[in-house]
């Protein structure tokens, strides 16, 4: 088998042995993104020197004996809402084109680390906002298994990658789904990790209390390796839990016994594609196969959780994204025009009087944060800021922000009763597979109502994977999606790696165009 | 209750987006839709529930009074899209 | 109507920053006057990514004086956003507490010495702990008239006091203040520096007045900019006057047509208020709470140990010092504003020479003078406590006259000497009660006109006699002297 056709886990064997040096595997995977990529657009950049010149000092520590971290030079992707020091990190925004982050976020540390090789930032839609990675400033990110498609998102460039062999692992982002749909739709296997597991220092932000970092691979084994590397408590991160991180390598081995798994009714209805709900039915049926018991579970307010989730992490996006004005980084409108415009606007006033009736005009400080806003960020953030600006305003705040905050506990408490009864919570990962590029991007709502199954475990901030599970007869693949309660990613992991023993979907990858 | 298009101005003026007129009148509609899809929300008796802002329990995060590094200015600066040798530049701040 | 007939309301917002040596949320340094955007990190410069941490010691310090102000402290509290767009604001918002701060409902006893108002508690609304913004500065020189931005203060921590509308003058404004602030030096929380900004206050004044329509109030007007204490003082006065005119002018009512709370800067310069610009949509921050930070809870038994924890403070200080020196109040104000060093050395001084009049009078006139003239604090003063009561002791004991001890005072400062040290090297001894009188029997002999002058009933021309002992024998001690004149004249 060629290098990039390899888990994850079959090349570190081969690094470990000596079989092959991480250069090898690099320049590889490297190659392979040069030679296909522009027909993707998986990466919004590429770190060919600086990857190089990391796998070759792996390479001269293995070959002298040293010590080799635990990725052992294994390539990585990095989602581009991810700092990394001296690289561009541009959140898929013009606001951000030229940002050149002085740090590393926590998780580029564990990575570098761990011996990871960073060989790029992948593409994502604009500060993570979107489920189709359509709303990039560089360019969409289209499906590995049908380039007409959409790849998901907003990881659509990160499960993108993997599945188009330009990586053997890659990190995400998910607020509402934009690990798990991206992995559904691509064929390839994507964890959200409990809130809490992964540190957010050095993510940048688009809704802080639903964010969390996880990892992207071929399959659960590999998922495993790259979470090992990204969990841990952090001190930069209020929000980081201190428990410890079990070894989810050996973790996955054992089977589990007498798993019991819970069916979620409400979301078997309307909206549910056939062939969809047909393949989750028969990963249902492989579970009961290797032992599982099954049974229905109720979760009553999920039927609220898009909407509890599209005020609330608007509503946070809205804050998070005030820092983009233009005065300390990131794009600024050309103030020569702002102050031409406004000169004009001024005459006019006086000529007509205008500031005699008591209109007055913005200062030229309010004209620079207004264009620059408007000109840097796309038309989809645009649209979530104004819709959080409008959720947390004076007269609108208890009707949705404070509304939603008391939802989400009832969110919460469902999940509590539902994981009294079962160990596990099956479903699908999204009510269809990937729809063609163009689709969906004029109708917002209908986006959003394609988060339905994703959003809650955000909102609960419990842990979910998605792994394939099926095809659909156009060849597109189909996810399963699996929750687990809070810090429970070894149950999921072990319950993924089960499934992936018996079944082969996560085993077919798509021929690409060249 | 929909949203109305002085609604959307005011709140584009809150939000610092200068937004043209076909702009506001095409957020106008696709917020409107939105918004009322919220309204859902308001079937939903939660009178004696607890807001909950976060996902996790974690409290008393606090860290030790102890100097770490800061960046130098070079770095602090390097991103600005004005600057001269030591500060952020931008349009005076005393207005008109 | 006359300015008998209003009431003057004032209430005061005070932002103190915190003794720390780094920022609320991040590790940067908050020392003062560094060079522009030398003390910055991408946590305070509200970089993409960076996430904040909160200071222990912020919050312990203003734990401390929350329960100083005596204030409730909740069990739980937590930090939000209050946004709003200001270049000098990096992130596009202030974390800050909304509605659950961290302690409320607190007072603060103030009173006059001098009798201009009645002691009195001012309530305390609230007390919040917060980081600051950064300093904008207008660059009038550059061709095109641009602000510069410096983020070193961007984060440094604050804790916003709030007062209720308790203060009915300028005066008692003044008083809280000072008040405040002592207690603040007392408690080690801050330097309470006004020119560094350490201390800032806001002011919310309005009148009330009775009309022949009964009570009406006048718009509450918030007035910014005062840089001193003074400065707070006068543009209250200010600000009541100007009030009082323009509701005679206009009879604008608080809540009416055009009633509405504006917002004044003091121009220490001309003496007067001037109106402000008003920033935009001020009243809608969108205050939600910061996802970023964690809540704080605080369990009873914490709050209990800071209050055994701290120490004894000014009002109760100066109840002691009362009681038990019997000093007047204005006197234990003077000793007690000077800060808990200078009032440990007071006691000990009084203490050792057992004369807390005497102590009080000495440290305020002569060893203040002495700090002052030298400009040291009272922890370099070279002339330690024990020394100095040793030294009242002696004038108390009359081996030495007040002004003769002032001597040996200037002694022990000027040449570090000990107190037995400086009166040898001034040739000071005690003159023995026989050798005095038969001194005094010499004068008495060889000055028949003073005598007869006493004898008319001019006792002032004794003083005559006192010279010239004090000629012959400089240890001789005046009071000394003329008792034992008198005495000889009366036996004549
Ligand atoms: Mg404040
Ligand atoms: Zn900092």
């Amino acid at each position: 088998m060629s290098l990039i056709e390899s888990t994850a886990a079959q090349l570190h064997r081969q690094l470990t042995s000596g079989n092959v040096t991480s250069v090898e595997v690099t320049q590889s995977f490297l190659d392979h993104i040069q030679q296909h990529d522009e027909h993707y657009s998986a990466f919004i950049s590429l770190n060919v020197e600086a990857a190089l010149a990391q796998a070759e000092d792996i390479d001269r520590r293995r070959a002298s004996g040293k010590p080799v971290g635990a990725l052992g030079g294994l390539p990585v992707a990095v989602k581009d809402v991810i700092c990394t020091k001296g690289q561009t990190t541009t959140c898929g925004s013009k606001m951000l084109r030229d940002f050149v982050p002085p740090y590393d976020a926590t998780v580029v540390c564990k990575l570098k680390q761990a011996d990871g090789v960073l060989l790029g930032k992948t593409n994502m839609d604009e500060f993570a906002m979107g489920s189709s990675t359509e709303n990039s400033a560089f360019g969409v990110t289209h499906n590995p298994w049908d380039r007409t498609c959409v790849p998901g998102g907003s990881s659509g460039g990160a499960a993108a990658c993997v599945a188009a062999r330009m990586a053997p692992l890659s990190v995400g982002t998910d607020t509402g789904g934009s690990i798990r749909q991206p992995a559904a739709f691509c064929g390839v296997t994507g964890m959200k990790p409990t809130y809490g597991r992964v540190s957010r220092f050095g993510l940048v932000a688009f809704a802080s209390s639903l964010d969390q970092i996880g990892p992207i691979a071929q399959t659960a084994e590999d998922a495993a390796l790259l979470l090992q590397a990204l969990a841990g408590h952090d001190p930069n991160d209020s929000t980081s839990s201190s428990k410890p991180v079990p070894d989810f390598l050996r973790a996955i081995n054992q089977p589990l016994v007498g798993l019991k798994i819970g069916v979620i009714r409400e979301h078997f209805g309307e909206g549910l594609d056939d062939e969809v709900a047909a393949a989750v039915r028969e990963a249902v049926h492989t579970y009961q196969a290797l032992g599982a018991t099954v049974s229905d579970i109720s979760l009553p307010h999920n039927q609220y959780a898009i909407a509890t989730y599209y005020v609330i992490a608007p509503s946070e996006a809205s804050s998070n994204l005030a820092r983009y004005d233009g005065v300390h980084y990131g794009f600024r409108a050309n103030e020569a025009e702002i102050l031409e415009t406004l000169k004009q606007e001024r005459d006019t006033a006086t000529a007509t009087n205008q500031e005699a009736t008591g209109k007055e005009l913005d200062s030229e400080l309010i004209r620079m944060y207004q264009r620059t806003r408007s000109e840097g960020f796309g038309s989809e953030v645009q649209r979530r800021i104004m819709l959080g600006v409008y959720a947390l305003s004076e007269g609108y705040a208890s009707k949705y922000y404070l509304k939603a905050l008391k939802v989400r506990r009832l969110i919460r408490q469902d999940f509590d009763k539902a994981f009294e009864k079962v160990d596990l919570i099956v479903g699908p990962t999204s009510p269809t597979p990937a729809y063609p590029i163009g689709d969906k991007i004029a109708d917002p709502l209908s986006m959003y109502l394609g988060d339905l199954y994703t959003v809650s475990a955000n909102l609960a901030g419990i842990a979910g994977i998605s792994i394939p599970c099926g095809f659909s007869k156009t060849g597109l693949p189909i996810g399963l999606q699996l929750q687990a309660p809070a810090f429970e990613e070894e149950r999921l992991l072990q319950a993924a790696h089960m499934f992936q023993q018996q079944t082969d979907w996560h085993t077919k990858r798509p021929s690409l165009k060249n | 209750m929909s949203l109305s298009r002085k609604e959307i101005e005011k709140v584009s003026h809150l939000a610092r987006l200068q937004l043209s007129d076909p702009e506001l009148d095409a957020m106008t509609a696709q917020l409107a839709n939105v918004v009322e899809y919220m309204e859902t929300l308001s079937g939903l008796n939660t009178d004696d529930v607890e807001p909950l802002a976060h996902a996790s329990d974690i409290s008393n995060v606090l860290a030790d009074d102890i100097l770490k590094p800061s960046l130098s200015r070079e770095e602090a600066l390097a991103n600005a899209p004005k600057r001269d040798a030591e500060c952020y530049r931008v349009p005076a701040v005393l207005g008109d | 109507m006359t300015h008998d007939a209003f009431q003057t309301i004032i209430g005061l917002e005070v932002h103190v920053q915190l003794q720390t040596q780094t920022k609320l949320f991040c590790r940067c340094s908050t020392a003062f006057g560094a060079p522009p955007n030398t003390q910055t990190c991408p946590v305070c410069i509200g970089m993409p990514g960076a996430l904040p941490v909160m200071n222990g010691k912020a919050y312990q310090l203003a734990l401390r004086t929350a329960v100083a102000l005596h204030c409730e402290i909740p069990r739980f509290t937590k930090w939000d956003r209050k946004q709003y767009y200001y270049p000098d604001l990096p992130k596009g918002y202030q974390i800050s507490q909304f509605d659950l701060p961290m302690s409320q409902n607190g007072h603060l006893a103030i009173s006059d010495p001098s009798g201009v108002f009645e002691p009195k508690k001012v309530g305390i609304i609230r007390a919040h702990l917060e980081d600051d913004a950064g300093k904008s500065m207008h660059d009038e020189a550059a061709s095109k008239a641009d602000s510069r931005i410096d983020l070193n203060r961007t984060g440094t921590p604050l804790l916003e006091i709030v007062s209720e509308p308790d203060m009915r003058s300028a005066a008692e404004a003044r008083a809280y203040l000072s008040e405040l602030k002592l207690l603040l030096m007392y408690l080690d929380v801050s330097d309470c520096n006004m020119q560094e900004g350490s201390l800032r206050v806001d002011a919310n004044i309005n009148l009330h007045l009775e009309t022949s329509h009964g009570k009406v109030a006048t718009p509450i007007v918030e007035v910014k900019n005062m840089n001193s204490f003074r400065a707070v003082e006068r543009a209250l006065s200010y600000e009541a006057g100007r009030q009082f005119e323009l509701w005679e002018e206009r009879h604008i009512q608080l809540g009416g047509p055009g009633g509405h709370k504006t917002t004044r800067g003091w121009d220490d310069e001309v003496q007067v208020t001037r109106p402000q610009r008003e920033k935009e949509e001020s009243s809608d921050y969108r205050y939600f709470p910061d996802p970023d930070l964690v809540p704080v809870i605080t369990e009873t038994d914490h709050v209990e140990e800071v209050r055994r924890n701290l120490d004894e403070l000014p009002a109760a200080i100066r109840k002691r010092l009362e009681s038990k020196y019997k000093i007047t109040s204005y006197d234990t104000d003077v000793i007690v504003n000077q800060g808990r060093d200078f009032v440990d050395f007071y006691v000990t001084v009084a203490e050792s020479c057992g004369d807390g009049k005497r102590a009080s009078n000495w440290l305020q006139q002569d060893v203040l003078r002495t700090l002052k003239e030298a400009e040291l604090s009272i922890e370099e003063f070279p002339v330690s406590a024990d020394s100095l009561g040793d030294l009242l002791n002696r004038v108390s004991a009359g081996d030495l006259d007040n002004s003769r001890a002032k001597d040996v005072f200037s002694r022990m400062f000027n040449e570090q000497e000990s107190v037995e040290e400086a009166m040898s090297a001034l040739g000071i001894v005690k003159v023995d009660t026989s050798a005095l009188e038969s001194l005094c029997r010499e004068l008495v002999t060889a000055n028949p006109k003073v005598v007869a002058d006493v004898q008319e009933g001019k006792s002032q021309a004794i003083g005559a006699l006192i010279g010239q002992a004090r000629k012959q024998n400089s240890n001789a001690n005046p009071a000394e002297v003329k008792r034992i004149c008198l005495k000889i004249i009366a036996s004549l």
